[in-house]
């Protein structure tokens, strides 16, 4: 799942950090390193976040438009009750509260969802955040819904008639068996992505997504490919009903 | 623990004729008993998944001779110097601590399968409702002419992850420029179908970061093909131009025998030396699983497809390398799916638990050179008496370098993701 979650956030991740490139070379020359810095900077962010005009949300919210934004504030992401209070609480996302949550997310947020284990050195945080604020001022992303290829259609309905279907969680338990080999059950990644925790929606698009080759990777392919659509749904049921640990 | 002889067993039992109208486990006062034998990934994922998923309700006891388990898969990776012994070196404290799993240290000697009763070496026995038994493959040591288990002490097999390992790896780093590595493959079937290649590739690694571009790795194979064989040679070719050769039957015309000290390997062909010998033999199940009278005249576990329980004794599951597990190779990811099934019907069997059908999954990483992973996987069900392959994939050569480093990530991943799912 690694490859292709990445190859898919750096689709999107990767407008901007082009964009950059060319800003960069305008501003300063031809210098490749700071683009590229900028990039490496982002890599681990961009397996979940999108960022860029037409951003979509992926496990995580899309961070267009983030710095002035109240946490868990955007309308059409599930987040976790942590986040959601954390903005009702008044958080508001600027340079110091996004270093100070990137720096340990799960203490800074008890029992938000994002399966970072934080980035203990000040510096590092400092240059994520000062690339972020240029790169997610933009126009907020354009509705999900109105854009989008043939493909995303194909997956959509396919996803529609999994979502109708009420998913039995103790088969999805038993079926888990087969995904927690590699993603871990208690919600840690450590070069896979997690999965506890994911809203139905995004999970059967996600499958959908392997059915139709918009996701390659093999390994998940194949798993996919001898999931029933009852089993897709007792699968969403199981892992959407987890909280990370 | 309770220590019941089968002396006692068998008094305690004709003490109440009335006693053996009711389920073994009631007659055993109190909950019902899983022993599992052998703590690697069939073994410690059953043993974690049966306490887990009955919470409480059924007694679970892993048996393993080690204190701290140290797995073979990504041993090779420690060949190569990718990672510690450490980094692949594991703790039973969680399933103690976080799953009430008792963990006994030593040696499984004999299974008394009337008595339903575990035998330890040191002689006290541990009864059971269940036994799943998972003690990995032993090694057929006359597979190859004039090699044997004391032999190993110089020409190791590093077949069992451990000490083996840290001796060939320090043979390994001994070599000089110019030096040959001669490998011995094992035959069909055998643990970790693509392991002797990695660890080939993982040898030419070491040579190579070292600039000893005059050495090799040779390596004869009594097989006349191997898994993922077109990638492996492809990325021998590559990364390691002249410096992996492979031989096969069609070649060297059969391996005739080993003499150890004087390093030398006999074919058919011709005598080949080495500075290092790595000697694979051929492989059976664990010792425990003959001594059990589980095996069959293969040297491996006959096992019902559906639900990994041995058509020997009932009682008995056999999971992981001991098992004839069909067209699934014998693998740390194919013994951790197993596991999940057993786990299930041996819940079904003691507190009624539901049972779903069995599905069954396996994939295999393999590391060539630094970010250049290839990997083949694939599903398996029930059909006609055995476990059968439904689907599968395998690299393929050509691949761009991006999905090859993506591929060695997900290795990562999956390594962490298994650990955390055998050890809790």
């Amino acid at each position: 799942m690694v490859e292709q979650v990445s190859r898919h956030g750096c689709n999107s991740g990767l407008r901007w950090p082009l964009a950059m490139l060319v800003l960069c070379w305008i501003v300063a020359g031809p210098d490749r390193s700071v683009a590229d810095e900028a990039d490496k900077v982002f890599k681990p962010c961009a397996n979940c976040h999108e960022i860029g005009p037409g951003a979509r949300h992926r496990v995580g919210p899309h961070l267009d438009g983030l710095f002035g934004r109240t946490a868990g504030s955007l309308p059409d992401f599930r987040y976790s009750e942590g986040m959601r209070a954390a903005g009702a609480a008044g958080l508001v996302w600027d340079a110091r509260t996004l270093s100070d949550y990137l720096e340990k997310p799960r203490d800074f947020i008890k029992g938000n969802r994002m399966s970072f284990r934080g980035m203990p050195d000040a510096q590092d945080r400092a240059a994520l955040v000062s690339w972020l604020e240029t790169a997610t001022e933009q126009a907020p992303a354009a509705d999900p819904a109105a854009s989008g290829s043939d493909t995303d259609g194909l997956v959509r309905s396919f996803a529609d008639i999994v979502l109708q279907i009420d998913g039995d969680p103790e088969y999805g338990e038993y079926l888990a068996g087969e995904c927690v080999t590699c993603h871990q059950a208690s919600g840690h990644a450590d070069g896979i992505p997690s999965i506890v925790g994911l809203p139905k929606d995004y999970f059967v698009k996600s499958m959908f997504e392997y059915r139709t080759n918009v996701r390659s990777n093999e390994v998940m392919k194949l798993r996919v490919a001898n999931l029933a659509n009852d089993e897709i749904a007792a699968l969403a049921a199981y892992f959407s009903s987890l909280e990370p640990q | 623990m309770t220590r019941l002889t089968r002396r006692q067993f068998g008094l305690f039992a004709g003490a109440s004729a009335a006693a053996l109208t009711l389920p073994t486990y009631l007659r055993a006062q109190g909950k019902p008993r899983v022993v599992v034998i052998g703590g690697g990934a069939g073994g410690a994922t059953a043993a974690r998944y049966i306490a887990k998923d009955s919470d409480g309700a059924i007694d679970v006891t892993l048996i393993d001779q080690s204190e701290m388990y140290t797995t073979c898969f990504f041993s090779n990776l420690y060949v190569g110097g990718f990672r510690s012994l450490e980094s692949i070196t594991h703790s039973y404290d969680a399933l103690q601590s976080g799953y009430g799993i008792t963990k006994v240290t030593g040696r499984a000697a004999s299974v008394d399968r009337a008595a339903k009763t575990v035998t330890m070496e040191d002689g006290s026995t541990v009864p059971y409702d269940r036994l799943v038994v998972a003690p990995g493959i032993d090694l057929v040591w006359d597979s190859v002419e004039g090699y044997s288990e004391e032999l190993a002490e110089i020409a190791p097999h590093a077949w069992k992850a451990g000490k083996q390992t840290e001796l060939l790896k320090a043979r390994l780093d001994a070599i000089e420029n110019g030096q040959q590595i001669i490998m011995v493959a094992p035959p069909n079937p055998y643990r970790c179908p693509p392991g002797p290649y990695e660890r080939a590739s993982m040898m030419a690694h070491v040579l190579k970061a070292k600039g000893l571009t005059d050495s090799k790795v040779i390596i004869l194979d009594p097989k006349d093909k191997f898994s993922k064989q077109g990638v492996f040679q492809e990325g021998w070719d590559k990364h390691y131009p002249g410096m992996v050769e492979w031989y096969g039957p069609d070649v060297h015309g059969g391996i005739v025998s080993v003499d150890v000290n004087a390093g030398t390997v006999e074919t058919d062909l011709d005598t080949f030396k080495g500075a290092l010998l790595n000697i694979i033999p051929a492989q059976k199940a664990g010792a425990i699983a003959s001594e059990a009278g589980l095996t069959d005249d293969s040297g491996f576990c006959p096992i019902m497809a559906e639900s990994m329980r041995s058509t020997i004794d009932e009682a008995v599951f056999v999971i992981g390398d001991a098992s004839i597990a069909g067209d699934m190779p014998k693998s740390a990811f194919s013994a951790n799916s197993q596991a999940k099934v057993a786990a299930m019907n041996i819940r079904a069997d003691l507190v009624d638990s539901k049972v779903f059908p069995a599905k069954y999954a396996n994939t295999c990483w393999s590391l060539v050179e630094t970010d250049d992973s290839i990997k083949v996987g694939a599903q398996y069900a029930p059909a006609e008496g055995k476990i059968a392959s439904t689907q599968g994939f395998v690299s393929q050569t050509g691949e761009d370098a991006p999905l090859r480093k993506a591929n060695y990530e997900e290795s990562v991943g999956w390594y962490a993701g298994i650990t955390a799912d055998m050890f809790g």
